[in-house]
């Protein structure tokens, strides 16, 4: 069997009139080779941070509150600082493994500018002293590993990548690795496992960070690929343009890619911690309303993990900490938008099928609850179901994340919202994942589940004579 | 209630709560170092620093630093549900079944307790109500999908699921949809068969071949709900160590061959015991159903097997049962061997050895053998020799290490497993001493060790050596002295046997004395295979010269010059490496007696022949390599009329009407009182120590010299290839050959060669190839190895089909042979 790739496909890029950190060479169509990179101020970010020495270029990552857009948000200046000092050698992974439902940014950052990407690594590795990079990407991206692995001819020939970099004494060699198509890989310490050549699953916590003991059990840094993309530029024009965009508490810009059910579905590039949903989904310079002009039923805000959200919640900023209070969270940045034709119930089990599927396979209330969940919605869709199987649902939900649920608040049915996060009983968040997303759904839409099934037939408990009573 | 506890499912574990035992007894020295310090100084209490005070359930407790909250809770009588925990590997968090509360300052936290160490001021709650509702939650969804098969499944009444299930289980399962389906069982290996739909995924078998065993040959496939223990394709679980993934498998998923459907848990009785097979001496339980045995299963014992035994230890059992078996004592007639009574057995018997005295003395007897027996048995024996003056006996039959070797500073196994370095000369252990393999090999992985393995060919260790020298055969102390420097440290130990069966022992022992005089104050641990080999030299056994040792008493068989030969369990045939001279023993010597468990060829040749008690039929002790004793246990009745050697012993002294404590005996506890009483380095090896003390208690050295060995080997002639005989874990040794599980898994005879030798000679793979040796011919197929360095040949020893010993001499100091292709 042939298979055909597709190179033509990418999708959606809507550029605006908006900052541009990452995404200023879209407009080219060869901005993915080092000619334009070179004329468009490449690798000038790489040069100042070498001028600057490593210790005031982590400086200014830091200064510049650089939040990791691999889904927890963490400032990647202080992560950096985790590597203890002087143990040899030391790594920087990059997670472009990229599957997290809804999410297809980092794919174009990987297909559109790769150079910007390796300009990234080596500010990292240079800031963060690191020995070598690893370039991890999804196995089913082949134009991204196809344009990654063009692009690192190119730097390994101009001299931007190996040994004695433009004539330093900065050495640095980048390994490209393509993956093999799981979910759970893009887990840092799973990914880490499956670089190492073993299976894909993710390691213990404690430690939470693979900082101290990582990749082949070395000082090991994970950064997303967009987290690096932002470098060049906090290198070139330094922190304090950086955080001029955006919020103190999330600066910069961040790439949102949005689906479903509205007119301009895409990846946009977008200011951090200002702009709301409302702007993103109805905006003119973003999807520009909902398809067909129907109404909003909900939506999710930071891929297919996150809690849904309601029309009551487009108000919101794309801001980590606003959407954790308001019981979802961000992400990996991306939207996906249902309208008033969704049937919420099969909305809910694709998701649940996807994150079931996905299950490594290590903790029992993911691997045996998310299947089991799975198997319930299933029946229910099909019409099969009881309304004692929807309170099953949180049953077993109850053994992945016991306690409270995070969910958004709702002025129809009079709801509070709980705040993000939850608890979990897993290793990692897929797990959970297959609970959050069907709970919330479960929460605010419960009259279109309720539609679905039927009363369960009473239980009669026939008295049991016990020995010796 | 401890699921662990109420069954052998997994290793019993006889330093009573967990393997911090030790370290508990360092602890109390340290204390007592520090209460005399501050007793001199002044009283303020200094807190010891290697205990953690913690809250469990609202008690105050004392941890050990570093160690895991589910030990500690264990330890302090709060037992936290577990699958995948297991104390003798790293844990995982796989089964989640250990959650708990924890607090460390940060408020109350569900974590799994077998990844969290106690830390100060740590509060842990195993029983509240959040902590019950998550333990009970998962094992819901750990029987979601579990067949309950459990009236047809081996592990029911012994299974940590089915047990747990009901002491922290929600009792009732509310799972209704369609269970997850495999093809049942499936065997991943000739002794292992697994049942995917029962398997729990705890990582256990898994973590077990890779991390203990070092064969990485299991592992998850497939994701989510279909996620599955597979092998490779084509590649089996083929471990000499798979036994115990079944042991510790805490559900019916894994079922060994031997036992599968064979009883019920709660019919079966178990008493502990030591395996015999090889010198190591793990502990087991011997466990029976109806007066037969059934299953051997690991026990913890600290300083020898953590719990782990090798495939052939476990799954020898089958031999006591086996067609071969002699159940009756049997004299020669002129039918052949005929069942006769004892009385007449024992009197014919007792007739040859006086017509012996009579007609040639006390010189024309020769005894050899008690290496299969208890520590009883061959001191018997060796009473009776003593009394009678026979002085041509000995343990070893030339395929071992001269006895003078037993007089060194004796490393222990713990010793060897946390030397800074290790020193390997001959044997490769992994075959030979497995469990012993698993120690060094974990010393070296997860330790501190260094391995300096010295050999003809690669072994088992080679791939964990630091440093791995080849040297031709003859050519091993010279190896050893051109690099005295890798042997050098205070803390050095020479684990040393008899790597190559068609070299001298004198070779090995000369390059043991390089060791030696490189590094004085290296400890060695004797690597002699035969069950009670260290055993019976120290008890008598041991030949008071070289010119009468094994190979002398058979040369002087040989030569006529014996009246009577006593086989205590020895197969010449079978243990000799020199098989011509073997054969010319045993037709040279007048008269034979053998005592023996199973007939043999050798059982065949004698005149009188005496039923012995098997394994697991009588009781006594056993010495293992680093002189540890340990107590045997009787489990069964024996097989037909079938006697313990000592008692026989007894008997004959009783008849001979010689002198000595011999004829007072009456039960196997007073040999072993007689044992201490005679033996020097067994005088704490009393009867009462024995009880007390569950690990063994060690035997002492009585200090000894070696006697000088020097090389004798010449140069090869660059046409001939250097012989390296060497033992397979599998071989055509009774024990394995009558035990049809495993007897299948010895891989036959066959000259190994390097694949370019193969190349050079022209042959390819498979070809039958002429051995021209200086005293015979052979014939062997080919096999390519690189593990073979070229220039030699390695043959296994003792495999059905075996020729290659036809070509040992065993007063050569090497064996050279030239290959030719038919
Ligand atoms: C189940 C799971 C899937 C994840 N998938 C991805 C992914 O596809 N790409 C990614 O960059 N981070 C992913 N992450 C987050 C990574 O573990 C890690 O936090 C991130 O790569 C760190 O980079 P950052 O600090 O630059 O965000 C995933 C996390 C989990 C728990
Ligand atoms: S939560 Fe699921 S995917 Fe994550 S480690 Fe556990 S089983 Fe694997
Ligand atoms: S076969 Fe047994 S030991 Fe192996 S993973 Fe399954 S349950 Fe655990
Ligand atoms: S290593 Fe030796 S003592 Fe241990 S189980 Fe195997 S044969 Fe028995
Ligand atoms: S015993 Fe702790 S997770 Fe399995």
């Amino acid at each position: 069997m042939s298979t055909a790739i597709t190179r033509d496909y990418t999708p959606g890029f809507y550029e605006g009139d908006r900052p541009k950190v990452v995404t200023s060479r879209f407009e080219f169509e060869d901005s993915h080779t080092i000619d334009r990179y070179l004329a468009t101020g490449g690798y000038d970010g790489l040069k100042k941070a070498i001028e600057m020495g490593p210790e005031k270029m982590a400086g200014e990552v830091k200064a510049s509150t650089l939040l990791g857009r691999g889904g927890a948000g963490f400032p990647a200046g202080v992560k950096w600082g985790f590597t203890p000092q002087g143990v040899w050698p030391r790594y920087l992974v990059v997670n472009g493994d990229e599957s997290e439902p809804g999410t297809y940014k980092d794919r174009l950052l990987m297909e559109r500018d790769p150079h910007q990407l390796i300009e990234g690594c080596l500010i990292a590795s240079y800031a963060a002293g690191l020995s070598q990079c690893f370039l991890y990407v999804r196995g089913e991206m082949p134009l991204a590993h196809e344009r990654i692995a063009t692009a690192l001819d190119e730097a390994y020939a101009e001299g931007y990548v190996g040994k004695n970099i433009m004539g330093t004494d900065f050495s640095l060699d980048i390994v490209l690795h393509w993956g093999a198509g799981a979910y759970v890989v893009g887990e840092e310490t799973a990914l880490i496992e499956s670089l190492e050549g073993e299976r894909g699953m993710p390691r213990l916590k404690p430690p939470y960070f693979p900082a101290a003991v990582g990749l082949y059990g070395q000082p090991t840094i994970v950064n997303n690929v967009e987290t690096l993309a932002n470098l060049p530029f906090i290198a070139s024009k330094g922190s304090d343009a950086y955080t001029a965009i955006g919020t103190e508490t999330s600066p910069g810009t961040r790439m949102v890619a949005i689906s479903g059910h509205v007119k301009r579905p895409g990846v946009y590039e977008i200011v951090n911690g200002t702009t709301t949903f409302r702007d993103i989904i109805y905006g003119d310079e973003f999807c520009q309303g909902i398809r067909d002009d129907n109404e909003l039923k909900a939506f999710v805000p930071g891929g297919g993990s996150a809690p849904w959200f309601l029309p009551d919640q487009l108000d919101i900023p794309f801001e980590g900490k606003e959407a954790g209070m308001a019981g979802s969270m961000l992400g990996s940045g991306a939207v996906m938008v249902m309208d008033d034709t969704t049937d919420i119930p099969e909305a809910a089990l694709t998701l649940v099928r996807f994150y079931a599927h996905e299950s490594c396979g290590k903790c029992v209330p993911c691997r045996e609850g998310g299947t089991w969940l799975l198997r319930i919605l299933e029946r229910v869709c099909a019409g099969h179901g009881t309304d004692a199987d929807l309170d099953q649902i949180l049953e077993v939900g109850q053994s992945i994340c016991p306690g409270d649920m995070p969910h958004a608040a709702s002025e129809r049915l009079g709801l509070e919202a709980t705040p993000f996060p939850y608890k979990m009983t897993t290793i990692c968040f897929v797990g959970p994942s297959a609970y959050a997303p069907l709970h919330s759904a479960l929460t605010l839409f419960r009259d279109e589940f309720d539609a679905k099934v039927v009363p369960a037939p009473k239980r009669i408990s026939i008295p049991v004579a016990v020995a010796g009573s | 209630m401890s699921s662990d506890e109420s069954n052998a499912t997994e290793p019993v574990d006889a330093t009573h709560d967990d393997a911090g035992h030790a370290e508990q007894g360092e602890e109390v020295a340290e204390q007592d170092v520090a209460d005399d310090v501050e007793a001199a100084e002044e009283p303020a209490a200094e807190p010891d620093p290697n205990i953690v005070p913690v809250t469990l359930n609202g008690r105050e407790i004392e941890a050990h630093k570093g160690e895991l909250v589910i030990a500690a809770a264990e330890r302090h009588d709060a037992y936290i549900p577990h699958f995948c925990y297991h104390p003798r590997m790293k844990s995982v968090g796989m089964c989640r079944q250990c959650l708990v509360e924890v607090d460390t300052g940060r408020g109350m936290q569900l974590q799994p307790s077998c990844m969290i160490t106690v830390s100060p001021e740590m509060k842990i709650e195993t029983e509240s109500p959040t902590a019950k509702r998550a333990q009970e939650g998962m094992i819901e969804l750990l029987l979601a999908n579990h067949p309950l098969d459990c009236p047809v499944c081996d592990k029911g009444g012994e299974c940590p699921l089915q047990d747990q299930a009901y002491s922290h289980g929600p009792g009732e399962s509310r799972y209704v949809e369609e269970k997850r389906h495999f093809e049942k069982p499936i065997p991943i290996s000739d002794l292992v068969l697994l049942d995917r739909e029962r398997c729990i995924l705890c990582d256990r078998c898994t973590r077990f071949a890779d991390e203990v065993a070092g064969d990485k040959l299991i592992h998850f496939t497939q994701r989510g709900n279909q996620t599955q223990v597979m092998t490779f394709p084509d590649e089996p679980f083929a471990s000499y160590f798979s036994g115990n993934t079944v042991q510790i498998c805490p559900v019916g998923a894994l079922t060994a061959e031997p036992y599968r459907f064979k009883a019920r848990p709660w019919d079966l009785t178990a008493e502990e015991s030591t395996c015999t097979t090889c010198s190591v001496g793990c502990r087991v339980v011997v466990q029976s159903s109806r007066d037969e045995i059934l299953r051997y299963q690991g026990v913890d014992s600290d300083p020898v097997n953590h719990g782990w035994l090798c495939d052939r230890g476990r799954f020898d059992f089958e031999a006591v049962n086996s067609d071969l078996r002699l159940t009756d004592p049997l004299v020669k007639t002129e039918a052949g061997l005929t069942p006769t009574s004892w009385n007449a057995a024992l009197n014919g018997a007792a007739r040859l050895i006086t017509d012996a005295l009579a007609a040639g003395g006390p010189d024309s007897i020769g005894l050899l053998g008690g290496a299969r027996g208890t520590n009883e048995d061959a001191f018997a024996w060796a009473q009776l020799a003593d009394a009678l003056g026979i002085t041509y006996r000995d343990a070893q039959l030339g395929d071992g290490l001269p006895a003078s070797i037993l007089g060194l500073n004796r490393a222990t196994i713990d010793e060897a497993a946390s030397a800074s370095t290790i020193v390997l000369l001959g044997p490769d252990i992994k075959e030979e001493l497995p469990v012993l393999y698993l120690r060094l090999r974990d010393a070296a992985v997860e330790g501190n060790s260094t391995i300096v393995e010295i050999s003809s060919v690669d072994t088992g260790l080679t791939r964990y050596a630091k440093h791995s020298l080849r040297h031709q055969p003859g050519l091993q102390a010279d190896t050893v002295q051109r690099n005295s420097e890798l042997l050098t440290g205070d803390d050095v130990v020479v684990v040393v046997g008899r790597g190559n069966l068609a070299e001298s022992p004198d070779e090995t022992m000369a390059a043991l004395a390089a060791v030696l005089d490189a590094n004085p104050n290296a400890k060695v641990l004797p690597a002699l295979r035969r069950g009670n080999v260290v055993g019976a030299l120290s008890v008598g056994m041991a030949p008071a010269d070289d010119d009468h040792d094994g190979l002398a008493t058979l040369r002087a068989a040989a030569d006529g010059k014996l009246e009577l030969l006593i086989l205590l369990g020895a197969d010449p045939l079978n243990d000799c490496p020199d098989t011509g001279l073997a054969r010319r023993a045993l037709a040279g010597a007048r008269r034979v007696i053998s005592i023996d468990t199973h007939r043999s060829e050798s059982t065949q040749l004698a005149d009188v022949v005496l039923a012995a008690a098997a394994y697991g039929e009588k009781s006594g002790t056993t010495t293992n390599i680093e002189g540890r004793v340990t107590v045997l246990a009787d489990k069964v009745t024996t097989t037909g009329t079938a006697r313990p050697d000592w008692m026989m012993a007894a008997e004959l002294a009783l008849m001979l009407d010689v002198d000595g404590d011999l004829v007072n005996v009456s039960s196997v506890d007073d040999v072993t009182a007689a044992i201490a009483a005679e033996v020097p380095a067994f005088a704490d090896v009393t009867p009462a120590a024995l009880v007390a003390e569950r690990n063994g208690v060690l035997a002492g050295v009585v200090a000894g010299t070696l006697s000088d060995a020097v090389s004798a080997a010449g140069q090869r002639n660059s046409y001939d290839h250097r012989l390296v005989v060497g033992r397979k874990l599998y071989d055509r040794a009774i024990g394995t050959a009558m035990s049809h599980s495993i007897a299948k898994l010895a891989p036959g005879a066959a000259i190994h060669l390097h694949p370019l030798d193969i190349d050079a000679l022209g042959a390819s793979v498979g070809d039958d190839l002429q051995l021209i040796g200086a005293q015979a011919t052979a014939i062997l197929p080919v096999a390519a190895n690189h593990a073979v360095p070229r220039g030699i040949a390695w043959a296994p020893f003792n495999q059905d089909g075996s020729v290659i010993e036809t070509l040992i001499d065993a007063t050569a100091s090497v064996t050279d042979v030239k290959i030719e292709v038919i």
